[in-house]
């Protein structure tokens, strides 16, 4: 087996083999670790002298071991349990559930959004904390001690390794959907730096989307997101040019689209409106849905898109919502409506100096001829975004329309 | 999300200091570090020699000409800074604060979100 199959199937296995240890031995933390240490061995190991049998088995075997120098060294306390790991190591357990308890234990309130994305990464993506780290563009020492204070708030919020209560397993599962969306995210549009795409990120979120939704497959926002992820990703080729400038929606070379990941993510989309409930990322899948479903810009479905934004705006209030809703009304009603919109979001402090409320005013005004009014908001947009790709764009669309 | 806080150091001030103040003005860069350094929000932080070390650096007709320095002519001169990564702007304002340079009248405490990176991190 190739070293990229040898990872790949490691990422597939590392949650299983963890799952397994924490329902047994209950230490997220020192279980997390030995996980990780097998992990790294039968990268080395399995590339040079073939995969076993049970790779799983393997997996779990020697992170046992490991657990139990662990606890060894941690004044050989328990005699006795280390003795039970030794013996129950190969055993084989049902994986699935354990993948969603991780996720949930990852995902823990009590942790930042930054800890969140970094720990589900680590123990539910398999990745290296390097690995991490490089995604995210800190030093190795930056992700290791970040993994390792939100492994230890978990221990100190007392968390058990099962489903959270019934109660507030809807809300958990909200905060899981969330992280996996950030992640995704972080890969699409790195919120700094050059590079507008790094799309190991994104795959590893859609990978991890694919998970939790085998998991909660009635759950229509869990099949949203996936949707949205694989509507979104479709667009990845067309998105920017080959020197690396943005190319909006409109003017992008919709053959470029992911066909495939269009088709699945439509499926998908449809599918996931078939819920009992509707929320937020089923919508935007839908949006996302009738975008792909469009030969040309020109043939864009506006009144669909603007219906579906406004159903959004009434359960999940936000003024990126009211935004896009502009977007949507002023190619249905013309740019003066959607200007008229927009400016029900200046009070909001949230959003005065955002430079999408200015990119997108700045996009009205040129298309309702105002050439230097949509200069000015060119110019500031430019100068507020931390994106390089984006300030170039707004720089460009500022040169375009110069008075 | 990376921001540089930077600091803005006048030596008139610093001088100023009584002995203790300079004490607890440099324990409390310590436990700054270290409370980051746990958190995993700490990049790198790096303090530099005194400004009247720097040399100005021109190119004139091809021939380097280098003078002495600082460039720029007034009381307060760079003197370090703290490179972050952390959940938004809004944290890392309260980190900002947490800076013992930010509670001394004279001393400046700067935070500019990071735009573009490269070379710097080994990983």
């Amino acid at each position: 087996m190739t070293t990229a199959a040898v990872e790949d199937l490691l990422r597939e296995l590392t949650p299983q083999v963890l799952g397994g240890l924490v329902r047994r031995h209950g230490q997220f933390e020192g279980c997390e670790d030995a996980v990780q240490e097998a992990a790294a061995a039968a990268a080395v190991q399995w590339p040079a002298e073939g995969v076993p049998d049970s790779p799983r088995g393997w997996l779990t075997t020697v992170a046992s071991r490991r657990l139990i120098d662990q606890m060894r060294s941690d004044h050989a306390r328990r005699e006795r349990e280390s003795a039970t790991a030794a013996e129950a190591a190969p055993e084989e357990v049902p994986g699935t559930d354990d993948t969603l308890v991780l996720l949930f234990l990852c995902c823990h309130p009590t942790l930042t959004a930054a800890s969140q994305t970094a720990l589900t990464l680590r123990a539910v993506g398999g990745l290296t904390t390097a690995e991490i780290a490089r995604a995210f563009l800190v030093p190795e020492a930056t992700m290791a001690a970040r993994i390792s204070r939100a492994k230890q708030r978990i221990k100190a919020a007392g968390s058990t390794f099962s489903l959270p209560a019934e109660a507030e397993r809807e809300e958990r599962l909200r905060v899981v959907l969330h992280v996996l969306y950030l992640i995704f995210n972080e890969g699409y549009t790195a919120s700094s730096g050059r590079e507008l795409d790094r799309p190991d990120l994104a795959r590893e979120a859609i990978r991890l989307a694919r998970m939790a939704r085998a998991q909660l497959p009635e759950d229509g926002e869990a099949t949203g997101l996936l949707a949205l992820m694989l509507l979104t990703h479709a667009r990845r080729e067309a998105r920017t040019t080959a020197a690396g400038d943005l190319v909006p929606l409109d003017e992008q070379d919709r053959a470029r689209w992911d066909r495939a990941l269009i088709d699945e993510g439509t499926e998908l989309a449809k599918a996931s409106l078939a819920a009992p409930a509707l929320g937020p990322y089923q919508l935007q899948a839908a949006i996302a849905a009738t975008h792909a479903d469009a030969a040309t810009a020109a043939e864009t479905d506006w009144r669909q898109v603007h219906a579906a934004y406004l159903i959004l705006e009434r359960i999940a209030p936000n003024p990126m919502v009211t935004l896009n809703r502009a977007v949507a009304l002023a190619e249905t009603q013309g740019p003066r409506a959607g200007l008229a919109l927009l400016s029900t979001l200046d009070g909001d402090e949230r959003m005065a100096a955002h430079h999408r409320l200015l990119s997108v005013r700045a996009h009205l005004l040129e298309k309702a001829a105002d050439p230097s009014g949509a200069y000015e908001l060119y110019r500031r947009a430019a100068k507020s975004t931390a994106s390089l790709a984006e300030q170039r764009y707004l720089e460009s669309r500022a040169s375009r329309v110069r008075p | 999300m990376k921001f540089l806080i930077s600091l803005h150091v006048n030596p008139a001030v610093l001088d100023a200091l009584t002995d203790e103040e300079k004490m607890a003005l440099g324990s409390g860069h310590g436990a700054f570090i270290e409370a980051l350094k746990e958190s995993g929000e700490l990049i790198t932080t790096q303090a530099l020699a005194d400004p009247s070390q720097a040399a100005v650096v021109s190119v004139r007709g091809g021939q380097p000409v280098v003078t002495d320095g600082p460039f720029l002519e007034s009381k307060e001169y760079f003197g370090g800074f703290y490179l972050i990564d952390v959940e938004g702007r809004e944290r890392a304002i309260e980190l900002a604060a947490q800076i013992p340079d930010a509670a001394i009248e004279g001393l400046g405490v700067e935070v500019r979100q990071v735009m573009f990176s490269d070379g710097t991190l080994e990983a």
